[in-house]
């Protein structure tokens, strides 16, 4: 027996050698695991990540120049933007064919809004235009240069012009150049005049008082996780249930609830008025500005703040605090070079999982934050649903996105997303 | 619990301590009143005379407490009314108390004996700060309970319901809830889309926890942060690429597509609970029932399924409340058929601000108690059975 295996190779029971037979189980073992998870990551690559990667392409996609004026684009191809000059009949022939075959399936009103996020205006030249070719001859109606310019004198204008030449590839940078308050000039990508650069003053301020809201609730957890991990074990349950409450509480109560303490009538107001510390007539304004949005939403995220801190926490063992007095640590030092860098660990992880939560928040803000307080979401819903600029919209959701992807990446790199804990 | 051994203090330390104590409450007292400096010299002197009485001239500590809760209330309600009788009861239940527990100073009894008395006060110091870290977290929640049941349209306390007068008070916004059309549709609209998209995130996220605990899966990483990543990206970004996703296909604005997207929500919750059950899932004990020739469903309905339960339940039930808390969403992928819950008070809260909101906010806070209850049950059971002790 001994000399059997000595010899050859290792067999199992069935003859095969043990080693290809420990593989084959090993591969049933990962096949079987996988079948076990896959209708799941198919279920949530098709109902989330692929409307995301959706999202992701419509930041970039410009189709409907191309389609609706197919003739026009491949005759402006020739033009010189630089000329200072509008383009030549057979441009304005092209536009004709076009405009009249957009107009009757109504698409011109399209092609309009579209540029006319490029170049305010130009949309009124293309539902003027619209109206008017729809009665044409396009085929030998011409010349139509004069005929355009007689319906609105900005089809005479290069600038027109130079936009629809632009914005006629299928694929376009656009959009992210106007989230980032840029604009395509004359000579390529210049920055917007100083006065309407929104989104970055925007951008800035998500991050601020997303910061702002962090400090806070590592300012407003630590001292309370402190509590909890050092109590005995019961009374810390107890207080336990007052972090919880809230975190099980509808968020939209916890928003109502603040919109109740904070406005002008509201129950802080009152009460300061009442106590005689604040004049009737000069009641604090707290709500529908940044002190509203940061107040709420410390609130709301204090729960994420002080459960990774408080599991961290539980770990650190009293007696190494009481060993650092015993050795003649003062109470802050052995605070400090002690028990601090200990929990370290717990800051680190709470403090980005807020900040991720804080810079996509959107409700809170709409609800309490009035004009200073909103933040970036708050202008994507606005895109999506007001203005109906849905590529702007994707390209600042695409920006949202990749910050909040980098944060998820250090998070899983620093805490590992399997150790996120719930309750 | 003594830790050490304490003898009374003398009458000037308690007296010193009280006066401060009351010269603190006296001030918010006096501003009431009309002047805070009055405020502070009377309430420091009053609870100076009575800190000096607990300590030096009486230890009948029960009398001297009662007597102390009469006369507060007595005083509160001569200087207005039946509001401030509850605050000086308060004040009188509080302040007897503190007088005898600096008196015989039972606050330094259950303390290390090293401590000096900087560390001894920096000890309260610091309780008191927790403590009001642990009112703000709870306030809100708080106000918005006795607000429901205002009689007027205002979202504020009234001058009758700090008189606890029974006429400021009204189940008047409960009944607006149960008798509009409108809150009710969206009542039974999220009673509808919550536990369809429940059962949706339950069904897949228990077989693929399962997988995933099992050893030796390949890119295990990734998958885990692919299925993990509805909870971390923006909601916003969740929302608008379901919104022009959905609309290509036709899911959006029907119910189907609310529930979809509420499922895929709700799975990291269900994939991080059963994961974390699983932990602790003694492997041989599957095997055991293989042996005994049971098959792999058997198997598992009968000896896995029972074990981790507790765990699918709290996942189950931290997905059920996702979507029948979420707005953002809905907002974006649902129409008008599909108006949930907090969509209604979202609504309300941005245009006509209606104070049947805080009758709806308080029925859904008891909700959320009773399901923080069920999970904390549950999470103890869990620990049982799995042979740990419950903390």
């Amino acid at each position: 027996m001994s000399d059997s295996t000595s010899s050859g190779p290792v067999l199992a029971a069935d003859g095969t050698p043990l080693k290809r037979s420990l593989a084959r189980a090993l591969r049933m073992q990962k096949m079987r695991a996988l079948m076990l998870i896959a209708p799941l990551l198919l279920f949530v690559l098709l109902t989330f990540i692929l409307p995301i990667a959706d999202m992701l392409f419509r930041s970039v996609e410009n189709q409907i120049v191309s389609e609706t004026l197919p003739k026009t684009v491949v005759a402006l191809q020739d033009w010189d933007a630089d000329s200072g000059e509008a383009p030549g009949e057979d441009v304005y022939a092209a536009l004709a064919v076009d405009m009249k075959a957009a107009a009757e399936a109504k698409l011109h009103t399209r092609v309009g809004s579209r540029l006319n996020y490029e170049k305010p205006g130009i949309s009124s030249l293309f539902r003027k235009a619209g109206r008017k070719v729809k009665k044409w001859d396009v085929e030998n109606g011409g010349p139509f240069k004069e005929q355009f310019i007689k319906i609105h004198k900005g089809w005479g204008d290069p600038d027109v012009w130079r936009t629809i030449q632009t914005y006629s590839p299928r694929l376009t940078n656009g959009y992210f150049l106007n989230a980032a308050d840029m604009q395509k000039g004359a000579d390529g990508a210049e920055w917007r005049p100083e006065n309407e650069q929104i989104y970055w003053t925007l951008f800035i301020r998500t991050m601020i008082m997303s910061l702002a809201i962090t400090c806070s609730c590592i300012i407003l957890g630590y001292p309370v996780a402190w509590i909890l991990a050092n109590l005995p074990a019961r009374t810390a349950n107890l207080l336990m249930i007052l972090v919880l409450l809230p975190f099980w509480t509808s968020l939209l109560v916890r928003t109502s609830a603040w919109k109740v303490m904070l406005q002008q009538q509201g129950v802080i107001n009152e009460t300061l008025v009442w106590l005689g510390l604040v004049a009737d007539d000069a009641r604090l304004v707290m709500i529908n500005n940044q002190f509203g949005t940061i107040v709420a939403m410390t609130h709301i995220l204090l729960p994420f703040m002080i459960l990774p801190m408080y599991s961290v926490m539980q770990t650190i063992k009293p007696t190494y605090l009481r060993a650092a007095k015993s050795l003649g640590a003062t109470n802050w030092t052995a605070f400090w070079r002690v028990y601090f860098p200990q929990s370290v660990p717990g800051i680190g992880a709470g403090s980005i999982l807020v900040f991720i939560l804080a810079i996509g928040y959107y409700i809170t803000p709409e609800l309490v934050g009035g004009t200073k307080g909103v933040f970036i979401s708050n202008r994507i819903a606005f895109h999506i649903s007001s203005s109906l600029n849905w590529g702007l919209a994707a390209a600042l959701g695409t920006i949202l996105l990749v910050v909040v992807l980098i944060l998820y990446w250090a998070y899983d790199k620093i805490v590992g997303i399997d150790n996120v804990k719930l309750g | 619990m003594a830790l050490t051994p304490v003898e009374n203090q003398t009458p000037a330390f308690t007296a010193g301590v009280s006066a401060v104590a009351g010269g603190f409450a006296g001030l918010f007292v006096g501003t009431a009143q009309g002047s805070g400096l009055m405020g502070i010299l009377i309430g420091a002197a009053l609870m100076a005379v009575i800190g000096f009485i607990c300590a030096g001239i009486t230890d009948k500590e029960k009398p001297v407490r009662w007597a102390l809760l009469a006369a507060f209330t007595v005083a509160g309600f001569a200087l207005g009314g039946l509001p401030t009788a509850v605050l000086g009861i308060l004040f009188g239940l509080f302040f007897g108390w503190f007088a005898f527990w600096l008196a015989t100073s039972r606050y330094r009894a259950h303390l290390a004996p090293y401590l000096t008395p900087g560390q001894v006060l920096w000890h309260y110091t610091f309780r008191v700060i927790c403590g009001a870290i642990f009112v703000f977290l709870i306030t809100p929640i708080l106000v918005v309970m006795p607000l429901s049941f205002n009689a007027q349209d205002f979202f504020t306390f009234t001058p009758e319901m700090l008189r606890f007068d029974p006429e400021g008070y009204s189940l008047k916004h409960y009944r607006d809830f149960f008798g509009s059309d409108q809150w009710q549709s969206s009542l039974r609209n999220s009673l509808t889309i919550a536990p369809a998209a429940t059962l949706l995130s339950v069904g897949f996220g228990t077989l693929a926890a399962i997988g995933l605990s099992q050893p030796h899966v390949p890119f295990r990483r990734a998958i885990m942060a692919i299925l993990i990543s509805p909870m971390i990206v923006p909601l916003i970004i969740s929302a608008a690429g379901m919104y022009f996703f959905y609309s290509r296909i036709g899911l959006q604005g029907t119910y189907f597509g609310v529930v979809l997207a509420h499922a895929a929500l709700g799975i990291p919750f269900v994939i991080i609970t059963v994961t974390a059950t699983l932990v602790g899932f003694d492997r041989s004990l599957t095997r055991a029932a293989a042996n005994m020739g049971a098959n792999p469903v058997t198997t598992f309905f009968k000896v896995q399924m029972p074990l981790i339960l507790p765990g699918v339940i709290s996942g189950g039930l931290f997905a059920f409340i996702t979507s029948f808390d979420e707005v953002v969403v809905v907002l974006f992928v649902g129409s008008a058929g599909q108006k949930t819950l907090p969509w209604q008070m979202f609504t309300g809260l941005r245009e006509q601000i209606s104070p049947t909101i805080l009758a709806v906010a308080t029925i859904l806070v008891v909700i959320s108690i009773a399901l923080l209850t069920t999970v904390e049950m549950l999470r103890r059971r869990s620990e049982r059975l799995r042979g740990m002790s419950p903390s």
